[in-house]
């Protein structure tokens, strides 16, 4: 058979012999990948204005729209928790926020069960342009006219990024149920 | 296919409660959200403790990026530099001339300077940075401008002492970890600071109005002195500012003040370096209550 066809004995991930889905890998990747999202706004610049679109929050909304049942309707407030550490808001503004995004995604998805993915990068984008917005008020900041608009380049930049972080997802997905190889 | 969430949850009981439990700890999670927000813009200093030993913790690989991102600025530039090298050139050796010029004449006035330092037995005392590091990140997603520092309490890093860059003032050390520490950056909303024209005795507070601009309000109202270009240095009131270092530059007039850019923007900086403060009696004096006299609070 294998010289019939070489890939006869493989499915998408990986071969299919004395191989099976990892269960670390299955369930730590979505939750891991989260977590390194959620610190990297840190990193690439020390900026005078907010400019790096939410990605921790977005990665949170991809995984949830991409691989609906995966993460539970609690995720929000561990993760949040997490992000809460970094983002430079008041703790507790992430867990509220994330928690919330989690439940309204849940509602939207009894309401309208069958979507394309152009309905879920609209919703992604509502919920974060609705969480950037949420997170300024709530930051503590003097507010006014110069901070919001500021934040417009931050929500265009976050419609931009969702459909490649989607992208990323699903890469990240496939790669989640690869076949490794059985020990023992 | 439709979503798993939106299958009918069986007729099995286990499931049915589990689902709902689900919806429950969600909505928890949120509540104690709500009420964790609130206790920190009550208290902001609540949950300084677990962010700190957060921030320590990804510093190092916080350090790393920040040493690319520096690298690859001076690529950048350095790139950017050999296009324009022919018309640079022409440039630069004007420049030099009015420079030689200028360096004799402040050769000349730092000699004057120093004879009247001299005359008035002043003793001019080096000030030397507590801490010198680099700006290894910023919360750069977040509406509140905060930048974090690659230093901490153990390099003698302390809550209050200005950071500054060789250009001018970045901000003000605002919670201290053990190898990191968080800076309010000047165009921070929350953000304050005295400062004064660079050559006469304007005097105004700049605000930061949280996207990269400065607010200059002034101080005595009357006829507007401001010009586009205007710099202005801190003034030293307050205490916590060194006087005399560059702040902003004047971008556009307004009715009470200007409008103005800041000159040590910190995506532009490296290192940075952190000073004591400038008068901590000052400080602490405008902390006593005034029914405690300052000596008393300084002997407890």
């Amino acid at each position: 058979m294998e010289r019939a066809d070489p890939r006869s004995r493989r499915d998408a991930y990986g071969s299919r012999i004395n191989r099976t889905h990892s269960p670390l890998l299955a369930y730590a990747v979505p939750w891991a990948t989260i977590l390194f999202a959620s610190v990297l706004p840190l990193f690439p610049i020390a900026s005078a204005a907010p400019i790096v679109p939410p990605v921790g929050l977005m990665t949170l909304l991809a995984w949830r729209l991409v691989r609906p049942g995966l993460l539970p309707v609690w995720a929000g407030f561990p993760l949040g928790m997490f992000s809460d550490l970094f983002s430079g808001q008041p703790f507790g503004s992430d867990i509220l926020l994330w928690s919330l995004a989690m439940i309204v995604i849940e509602a939207i998805e009894t309401r309208f069960p069958w979507r394309s993915f152009v309905q879920d990068w609209l919703i992604a984008v509502g919920i974060v342009a609705c969480s950037i917005l949420a997170a300024a008020c709530l930051s503590g900041a003097s507010l006014g006219p110069p901070l919001f608009a500021a934040l417009v380049p931050q929500v265009l930049l976050s419609l931009m990024l969702y459909p490649i972080i989607a992208r990323m997802v699903s890469t990240l997905d496939r790669f989640r149920l690869l076949r490794v190889r059985i020990l023992g | 296919m439709a979503p798993p969430s939106s299958r009918r949850s069986s007729y099995s009981r286990r499931a049915q409660y589990g689902v709902f439990t689900g919806y429950v700890i969600a909505g928890v999670g949120a509540l104690i959200g709500a009420i964790l927000l609130a206790l920190s813009l009550w208290r902001p200093a609540s949950f300084n403790g677990p962010r700190t030993v957060a921030q320590d913790a990804v510093a190092p690989a916080a350090e790393a990026s920040a040493e690319v991102r520096a690298e690859s600025q001076n690529l950048i530039e350095a790139i950017r530099g050999y296009l324009r090298a022919g018309s640079q050139n022409a440039e630069l050796k004007q420049e030099v001339e009015l420079a030689r010029i200028r360096l004799a004449e402040a050769e000349a006035i730092k000699r004057e300077n120093a004879r009247l330092k001299a005359l008035l037995g002043l003793e001019q005392e080096e000030t030397k940075p507590v801490a010198v590091a680099r700006l290894i990140g910023s919360s750069s997603a977040s509406a509140r401008r905060f930048a974090y520092l690659g230093a901490g309490s153990a390099d003698g890093v302390k809550a209050g002492m200005p950071v500054r860059s060789p250009r001018g003032v970045v901000g003000r050390v605002l919670e201290v970890g053990r190898h990191s520490s968080r800076v309010l950056l000047l165009t921070d909303s929350q953000s304050v600071l005295p400062v004064r024209l660079s050559d006469s005795n304007v005097v105004a507070y700049a605000e930061g109005r949280g996207d990269s601009m400065l607010r200059i309000r002034l101080i005595n109202l009357g006829i507007n002195p401001l010009e586009k270009g205007d710099i202005f240095v801190t003034s030293g009131a307050g205490g916590y500012y060194r006087p005399g270092t560059a702040v902003a530059i004047v971008a556009e007039k307004t009715e009470d003040g200007a409008l103005a850019r800041i000159i040590s923007d910190p995506a532009a900086t490296d290192y940075v370096a952190v000073e004591e403060i400038w008068q901590p009696q000052a400080i602490r004096a405008a902390e006593t209550p005034v029914e405690q006299s300052v000596a008393d609070a300084d002997g407890t």
